[in-house]
């Protein structure tokens, strides 16, 4: 098998602020292959942006210490001086934002920014052609009429429209991956649907790897091959989406899911939150990081929990499925205490 | 866009009517004597109170002032007679009427005294903005280091400084103790007559006024790249590869300018309004100069004429404001 299109190995970041090292990323591996979907997960201020956004190496050099390596097509990204940075962007690895109304420029015309992104990658290219490429693209992400909303300004566009412009942007230069982060955040329902919908089409379509960033479970049960939990700017459970869905590994997990609310099921059941709150990246708790918030510290002997960080390493599942837990057998815990609460047609779905 | 413009107009001809009036009445039922201007200077200083009493008659001030403001605002549209002292001088539209200290048209003096301050106010204001926003760009992108926190300290103390004296110290300076090259004895020279010392003679009012004008463009664009620059688009415009020129001028420096250009359009109008310690300072004859000595001399239609340039000069440059912006900015819409 020929290496993964993302290679992402010990990635740390950390931001040097006046209250101290921000550790927004810790230790963090993972890869992508092309066709393939990893959806990652995590509650705001986990590191799922940040890590995402240095794959493209979007942080400021002058505020973000990255160590580790990120290798997109073999080519290494930490370290990459800024003009060589600018031909991975946009071409190779593209990227589309949370909120589309903030992330197209309100000034310019919805095609314009598109031909801008075909023409800074193909500058031997007429505006002519960039136009007509941006209306292809338009048309291919079901904007109706093309022809003439190609001159809309974003504002004219809704939602989900310009969600949509947004990922025709991210794919004018047929990217081998494809980073979404929170595509669907800012849309009503019925149009997160339509957009996912597009994002899988297109995905077949282009066979590019994507990585979808989200804290829905929702989506990532719709859209991910695999998953990757992080907690605290590390990952803590990694492993294909439906065995991590279906047989989680470690008490974040069960926690995330058990806190997805059941709408087909019993309306009376009350959702269980998980306690407390996130961990502060600044002095991250000793040990693992979830045990603050862990109910099942108890079940592991002494006080390994809050003293040792347990490491990422393959379950009693098989080698794929990773987790980090120092919990002997999760799977029986997950069996006999946790599973009655799990929504159960985000399980049937995946 | 059209109509939107006529409209503009129209409330403007509201307000400048409304500031006429209001000078107007604070002559009339002011606690001066109005004609005693006039009475001064015709009797070289021997204004006796009969001669005063047939000034005040022949202005006009014992009719009902209904009927001479109508006269007034009549005389700007058609051109009017006025008779003084016995002597009928005829006033040409637009008439502002007689100065009472020269007992010439106000108009013909200050056709003589706009280009001065519009050129002041032109070369100002373009130093303003040539100087101001380049500086602000520069240093919200070294955002947070030495050279960007030294920048915006000494911005402020500049214009801490009290205008008048900041002005009073470039005089001295480059006027009389060192000279500039290209600087010239400061005054006013028409372009047409001679543009080199045209140039030469704003160029020092130039200088003071857009060094101490530049220093709050610097803060406001500053501020508004700073702001510009951590907005979403600027990061998708920098995920697309863009060249980091691209990133910030295309991108981020566009939309930082629609503030900038707001205040910019009221601070031009206030310049055309007239600078006054730049023109006393500088020796420039201009409105602003013209206006505060007529104010001393309670000579009511220069005072009345130069508050009415000053009115238009920023209804249309605010005007021009909202136009600007409508075409910055394609989410406005006039109406």
């Amino acid at each position: 098998m020929t290496e993964p299109f993302l290679v992402v190995e010990d990635l740390t970041v950390k931001f040097p602020t006046e209250d101290g090292l921000v550790n927004a990323v810790t230790e963090l591996s993972y890869s992508v292959e092309q066709g393939r979907t990893l959806g990652i997960v995590g509650e705001s201020g986990s590191g799922k942006s940040v890590s995402s956004m240095a794959v493209l190496g979007l942080h400021d050099a002058r505020t973000a210490r990255i160590t580790g390596s990120i290798k997109v097509g073999g080519q290494e990204v930490v370290g990459l001086g800024e003009s060589k940075l600018r031909k991975l962007r946009g071409r190779e690895v593209a990227m589309i934002f949370q909120d589309a109304l903030a992330a197209l420029h309100p000034f310019y015309k919805v095609g314009s920014q598109l031909a801008e992104a075909y023409l800074v990658h193909h500058p031997s290219a007429s505006k002519r052609d960039a136009r007509r490429k941006a209306i292809e693209m338009l048309d291919r992400v079901g904007i109706p009429q093309p022809d003439r909303r190609v001159d809309d300004f974003p504002h004219q566009f809704s939602g989900g429209m310009r969600q949509r412009a947004m990922i025709a942007m991210g794919l004018i230069n047929d990217p081998k991956l494809l980073i979404a982060d929170e595509p669907t955040t800012a849309l009503d329902v019925t149009v997160q649907a339509q957009i996912l919908d597009l994002l899988q089409d297109l995905q077949r379509e282009f066979d590019s790897a994507v990585i979808i960033i989200t804290h829905d479970l929702g989506v990532i049960a719709e859209m991910a091959d695999d998953i990757l939990v992080m907690y605290g700017g590390r990952g803590v459970e990694h492993g294909p989406a439906k065995e991590v869905l279906t047989r989680p590994l470690m008490p974040y997990t069960w926690g995330l899911l058990s806190s997805v609310p059941d709408v087909a099921g019993d309306t009376a059941a009350k959702l269980v939150p998980i306690p407390g709150n996130p961990p502060s990246l600044l002095d991250p708790p000793s040990g693992c990081a979830f045990h603050p918030r862990c109910a099942h510290v108890g079940k592991v002997q002494g006080n390994l929990c809050s003293t040792t960080l347990p490491r990422l390493e393959p379950g009693p599942s098989g080698p794929g499925h990773l987790t980090r837990c120092h919990l002997s057998d999760p799977a029986a815990v997950f069996e006999t205490e946790v599973l009655p609460v799990i929504a159960p047609d985000l399980l049937e779905e995946s | 866009m059209f109509a939107y413009i006529v409209k503009r107009l129209l409330a403007g001809l509201v307000v400048l009517t409304l500031v006429s009036l209001s000078i107007f009445l604070l002559f009339w039922y002011g606690p001066s004597e109005p004609a005693r201007a006039m009475c001064d200077s015709k009797t070289s200083n021997r204004c006796s109170p009969e001669k005063l009493e047939v000034f005040t008659e022949e202005l006009g001030y014992n009719n009902p002032w209904a009927s001479e403001f109508g006269n007034y605002v009549g005389g700007i549209v058609t051109g009017r007679d006025i008779t003084v002292a016995g002597q009928t001088t005829r006033c040409e539209a637009p008439c502002l009427g007689l100065s009472y200290s020269t007992g010439k048209p106000v108009w013909e003096d200050m056709q003589s005294r706009i280009p001065a301050t519009v050129s002041i106010a032109v070369g100002g204001a373009s130093l303003y903005l040539l100087l101001g926003v380049p500086i602000g760009v520069a240093a919200s992108k070294r955002r947070g280091t030495v050279a960007d926190k030294t920048l915006v300290s000494s911005f402020l103390v500049i214009s801490s400084i009290p205008y008048y004296l900041f002005a009073l110290l470039v005089f001295l300076y480059f006027a009389v103790l060192y000279e500039l090259p290209f600087v010239g004895q400061p005054g006013y020279t028409p372009l047409t007559e001679n543009p080199a010392e045209w140039f030469g003679g704003l160029a020092l009012a130039w200088i003071c006024l857009g060094v101490f004008g530049c220093t709050a463009y610097t803060r406001y664009s500053r501020g508004a790249m700073v702001e510009a620059l951590s907005e979403d688009y600027v990061r998708t415009a920098k995920a697309k590869g863009l060249p980091q020129r691209a990133v910030v001028y295309k991108h981020a420096l566009r939309a930082a300018l629609v503030p900038v250009v707001t205040i910019f359009g009221i601070d031009f109008g206030t310049l055309l309004a007239g600078t006054i310690f730049t023109e006393k300072i500088f020796d420039i004859n201009g409105i602003g100069l013209w206006a505060l000595n007529a104010v001393g001399q309670k000579d009511l239609p220069i005072v009345q004429a130069t508050a009415l340039f000053a009115a238009i000069a920023l209804i249309v440059s605010n005007l021009v404001v909202d136009l600007l912006y409508s075409v910055l900015d394609p989410r406005v819409r006039l109406s």
